[in-house]
């Protein structure tokens, strides 16, 4: 326990690289995958294959080989070297936001074709239609979804090290190689690795309830804080 | 426009040139889905401030007719007006080819809908269900559009529910408030599509009533698909009787319910009246 406390503040220090990547792999993840997910559900040929290209690309490459090529094979193509932590988010971001745009474009479709002929008949425009009914009620379908990526993004964010990032995975390998001491040293990134899980699961589920509230769907379990600890419960009295 | 007291047919129902007065004209409407012809080469007119009442066995096309006017069918022929504009087509030099977006946006601007299903916006309380189009479509300020949103839910009786969320109102309050919605773009013609089967019976008087109301206090132009005979028969001015998708007979609802000429409308009216309707 001790050898763990000295060095908590080198865990923290990693772990902070991995929240870093993480919330910046999130936020480019969710901006491809809202983009590429609309995108693929317009009407036109051309914006849909733009979105399949996109998806099939980047959900059929590992997370890692696009980071060993933005780190290593990108500054030989074009001379152009990616900060470390940058690449690592492009890589995670790029992987998870194909994922993503599926998740979407499903939700997207999943509202119901009422809803839609609704805003028809009210002369809403594409734009008006998407953001004022559509993606309000595709969100909700969204999120649990989103909450699963989000964390598969932050345990892919552990493979960074290889390209000399020093995240708390780092951290505990530097830890085992100077200490010698292995099992002490994975003990402290599991235990980091979730509790940041854990906030994420608690931030997407006050998401999730929000939502779910909007939709009018209101929570069975009375709410509160300690509901958050639970799993939502299928919607009580609302749509899909 | 006339008022709304005309209860006489103001056009005959198979007319075969397009009357220049009317507001909605059907020109040998033909609509296919796959190998099932659903419209039939279909002529009719409405004349501005008309309640036309659409009967007929179920398949007979009649709900096909308010989707092509909202534009959520495109016709498979012919040609359909409003306003002696072409609406399922545009104008291109002395052609008319298929309508673009923004030609829909524009044509469809006074029409409105009301749906079997009610399709409130359940992300939306009922205050926002009624100002967001306006606000956003029509370019109202928020507060006119909240006046008038109150002003209508006052009409369909609803105003202690202005901040509700549709889920949490009844099947006919659900109703009563999407009429509401659809009054709230000021349209000229209002279409209604069988807005009374989705609802419990004992629900259903209070959306005809709102109904009637509107019939007597608007001059808006009325197409109801409808199984109520006796609210056709109180509300229109005309009822056309559809049979596989064409107009087995048309005329006053004293005439169509009185006096039917038609083996195939009596056979209708009778069995509608056997359901219990």
């Amino acid at each position: 326990m001790e050898f763990l406390i000295e060095r908590l503040p080198l865990y923290l220090e990693g772990a902070w690289v991995t929240v870093q990547l993480t919330a910046g792999g999130i936020a480019l993840a969710f901006v491809l995958a809202m983009f590429f997910g609309i995108l693929g559900t317009r009407s036109g040929r051309f914006p849909r294959a733009v979105s399949t290209v996109y998806v099939e690309v980047f959900r059929g490459i590992a997370a890692l080989v696009i980071m060993f090529w933005m780190a290593y094979a990108l500054p030989i193509a074009t001379g152009f070297q990616l900060e470390g932590r940058f690449a690592a988010i492009l890589a995670v971001g790029l992987n998870l936001g194909a994922y993503g745009a599926e998740v979407v474009r499903g939700a997207i479709n999943a509202v119901p074709r009422a809803q839609v002929e609704a805003t028809v008949a009210l002369n809403m425009s594409w734009s008006q239609r998407m953001r004022l009914v559509v993606l309000p009620q595709a969100w909700a379908q969204m999120l649990p979804t989103f909450g699963n990526l989000s964390i598969e993004l932050m345990k892919a964010t552990a493979v960074v090290y290889l390209i000399g990032v020093a995240d708390l995975t780092a951290v505990a390998q530097q830890m085992r190689q100077g200490t010698g001491e292995t099992v002490l040293a994975f003990m402290g990134a599991l235990v980091l690795y979730y509790l940041i899980a854990q906030v994420m699961i608690l931030g997407i589920r006050l998401l999730e309830r929000r939502a779910n509230r909007r939709l009018g769907r209101i929570p069975s379990d009375g709410g509160g804080l300690l509901g958050l600890l639970r799993p939502p419960t299928p919607a009580a009295g609302g749509g899909k | 426009m006339p008022p709304s007291d005309n209860r006489a047919a103001p056009a005959a129902a198979d007319t075969d040139t397009p009357d220049t007065g009317s507001l909605i004209v059907f020109d040998q409407v033909v609509k296919r889905f796959g190998d099932l012809t659903v419209l039939d080469h279909l002529d009719f007119s409405v004349a501005p401030g008309e309640r036309v009442t659409l009967i007929g066995p179920s398949g007979s096309g009649k709900t096909t007719i308010l989707r092509l006017l909202m534009t959520l069918e495109k016709v498979t022929e012919g040609t359909i007006l409003v306003g002696g504009e072409p609406f399922s087509h545009m104008r291109r030099g002395d052609r008319l080819v298929p309508a673009s977006e923004s030609y829909l946006r524009a044509r469809r601007k006074t029409i409105g809908m009301v749906f079997q299903q009610f399709n409130l916006f359940p992300n939306m309380t009922v205050r926002k269900n009624l100002t967001e189009a306006p606000v956003h479509v029509l370019g109202l300020g928020k507060e006119e559009a909240n006046a008038r949103a109150e002003e209508l839910l006052d009409l369909v009786g609803l105003s202690d529910k202005i901040d509700a969320h549709p889920t949490q109102l009844s099947g006919g309050q659900q109703q009563r408030v999407a009429i509401a919605r659809a009054l709230a773009m000021r349209p000229e013609i209002l279409l209604l599509d069988e807005v009374t089967s989705a609802l419990d019976p004992e629900l259903v008087a209070g959306v005809l009533d709102v109904l009637r109301t509107v019939a007597e206090t608007t001059d808006i132009t009325m197409l109801c698909v409808t199984h109520e005979m006796g609210f056709a028969r109180d509300v229109s001015n005309r009822v056309l009787m559809f049979d596989q998708g064409r107009i087995a007979e048309a005329g006053a609802p004293e005439e169509i319910f009185g006096d039917p000429k038609e083996e195939r409308t009596k056979a209708f009216l009778r069995s509608v009246l056997d359901n219990g309707y």
